[in-house]
């Protein structure tokens, strides 16, 4: 539980003019589920998305399982589910999981007992050849997830991926990820909902580009003497306003 | 591996998309029959009006291409014209023909003088030897379909081809998919090559199947090789294909790539040869050596109407293969834009 699987050293990012990250440091640890808290526009995306290889720091460097990113021998070992679903919407479930396996080199046998091991973890075995076009906005976010869990990444970084679901199904999600997490998945979400932040094993509060606050919910909730979340973050934030 | 993932998806997402692989293999046809038609059919019999012209030199005329009406004055003549029941009069006055015309349609004014010179002409060479023709290319059978159809066929491969990888390109974008692609250590070649090579069969079996419609069921000239036809309409719809995704990182949705095609597709055609290359002003000419298909024309038109082989279209293929090349590392530099390796 004590080594290191991602540490953002000095990260600023800019597109051209405007600031998105301010000199973000943070370590997040082997196995832990890491929540990045924030409103909206406030850089939780951007820095995943330079933790998946997918954009890179303007200044800075992240280290992703020990190297440098991007990287594409290490994005081979990262999950990554992005905020939209990005699915073949014309193909069935079963071939737009055949297709993202065979992509991470899975074939055959092996890649058909993925396939039966995360749609199983989704609940979403009964669907494996429905059109995905058939399929609820819940049904869809759960495969999404199902997919960047085939190749069995040890850092799984999810951006938003419970947004616009409801209670029981994203109960349902969580107990994915924690039945993950127990076979020492490390995972990053990013959430803007205060009570998701409380399933965190750790959590770091985000708010314009800067990285406020890190600690346990409860290490959070205890230094600004509140009874919750949220209320942390309005002392947190209410330090950085004036900019 | 991966690419051949890539292809596969590609095939299956066309294959089950039965309105684009209709657009795909019978819209050319249609528009290649329609064309047919319109080109091949019956010539113009002008109308003529003969005014007062003495019986000895009317009794030797060849009236069967015209409808002839004979006039005693000019005035009747005059008002046919005007009315449009003739294209045109002769009268001869003070030992010298004139000829009047309507006027108003290129098309009719040339069909009304092509007969009236011929017929004159004939007059007065009827006891000389005929010429004797001899053709290099081509014969008096060869239709102006024969000589637009090797540019049209290759314009309509390349038409559908950019317009849907262009389109299925900026799916991919505007869905995310192609950011989840590049999440997966897929490398930004393989994605290319993928898409190369899922619509490059694609299209092999799209031109396949109306470069025999055309040839085999609507009668166009084929002096060459079918196999010529089918290596140059290939290399045609690679580049077609790089250059439609290319453009797609210029487009932002559907609706804005349907806008490139007046300005990448639509001037192909008038430098590709469709009109003669040699009257086209000065300050305009470059333009048709940097565009594809003026390649793929004369190379189409090398083999299906002078019948020539390998030895005199590599140069044009290779020209193709090479404009290929370089919309491919366009693209994966434009792929930089969404993962830096």
């Amino acid at each position: 539980m004590d080594n290191i699987c991602v540490r953002v050293k000095d990260v600023t990012k800019q597109f051209g003019k405007h600031v998105v990250l301010k000199n973000i440091n943070l370590d997040i640890m082997e196995g832990e589920i890491f929540g990045l808290l924030g409103p909206s526009g406030a850089g939780k995306t951007t820095l995943v998305k330079e933790l998946s290889g997918l954009d890179i720091a303007t200044s800075g460097e992240n280290t992703v399982l020990g190297q440098k990113m991007p990287e594409l021998k290490t994005i081979n070992r990262i999950g990554y589910m992005a905020q939209s679903d990005a699915l073949y919407k014309d193909l069935s479930a079963n071939e737009n999981l055949q297709f993202f396996s065979s992509l991470y080199g899975l074939k055959g046998k092996k890649q058909k007992e993925r396939i039966q091991v995360v749609m199983e973890l989704v609940d979403l075995t009964n669907h494996l050849n429905k059109l995905v076009s058939d399929y609820s906005g819940g049904m869809k976010r759960r495969l999404s997830l199902a997919i960047a869990l085939l190749h069995e990444p040890e850092l799984l970084i999810l951006d938003e991926p419970t947004v616009g679901i409801d209670p029981v199904l994203r109960k349902r999600i969580w107990n994915a990820f924690y039945q993950l997490n127990k076979k020492g998945t490390t995972i990053i979400v990013t959430t803007h909902v205060m009570d998701e932040a409380e399933k965190c094993d750790r959590l770091g509060l985000m708010r314009d580009g800067s990285l406020i606050a890190v600690g346990t919910p409860d290490e959070l909730k205890q230094s600004t003497n509140s009874s919750s979340i949220e209320e942390a973050f309005l002392v947190y934030g209410g330090e950085v306003n004036e900019d | 591996m991966r690419i051949k993932a890539l292809t596969k998806r590609i095939l299956r997402q066309i294959v089950r998309d039965k309105r684009t692989l209709g657009m795909l293999i019978f819209a050319p046809i249609i528009v290649l029959t329609m064309l047919h038609l319109v080109f091949n059919g019956e010539s113009y019999i002008p109308k003529v009006g003969l005014v007062d012209i003495p019986d000895s030199l009317s009794a030797n005329m060849d009236f069967s291409d015209a409808e002839v009406t004979t006039y005693d004055n000019a005035r009747d003549a005059e008002v046919d014209l005007a009315t449009q029941k003739i294209d045109g009069y002769i009268t001869i006055a003070d030992g010298n023909p004139s000829i009047y015309l309507e006027g108003s349609d290129p098309t009719v004014n040339g069909e009304t003088l092509r007969w009236i010179q011929s017929t004159f002409a004939n007059l007065q060479e009827s006891h000389q030897q005929k010429l004797d023709i001899t053709y290099l290319h081509g014969s008096t059978d060869m239709g102006q379909f024969d000589f637009f159809g090797p540019v049209l066929l290759g314009f309509f491969v390349f038409f559908f081809v950019f317009i849907i990888a262009g389109v299925s390109f900026i799916r991919e974008r505007t869905t995310g998919t192609l950011e989840r692609l590049l999440s997966t250590p897929l490398r930004k070649w393989e994605i290319v090559t993928g898409y190369v090579l899922g619509f490059g069969i694609v299209t092999m079996i799209q031109s396949t199947i109306i470069a025999a419609y055309t040839i085999y069921v609507l009668d166009m000239m084929m002096e060459g090789s079918f196999f010529y036809l089918l290596v140059i309409i290939l290399a045609l719809s690679f580049t077609a294909l790089t250059l439609g995704i290319l453009i797609s990182s210029f487009a932002n949705n559907e609706l804005q790539m349907i806008q490139f095609i007046p300005i990448i597709v639509v001037p192909q055609v008038f430098f590709s040869g469709l009109f003669n290359l040699e009257t086209i002003s000065d300050w305009l000419s470059w333009i048709g050596p940097v565009t594809p298909l003026y390649y793929a024309a004369e190379a189409l038109r090398d083999v299906m109407v002078r019948g020539y082989g390998w030895n005199e279209i590599y140069m044009e293929i290779f020209v193709l293969l090479g404009f290929s090349i370089l919309f491919m590392i366009l693209n994966i530099l434009a792929l930089r834009k969404y993962r830096k390796i």
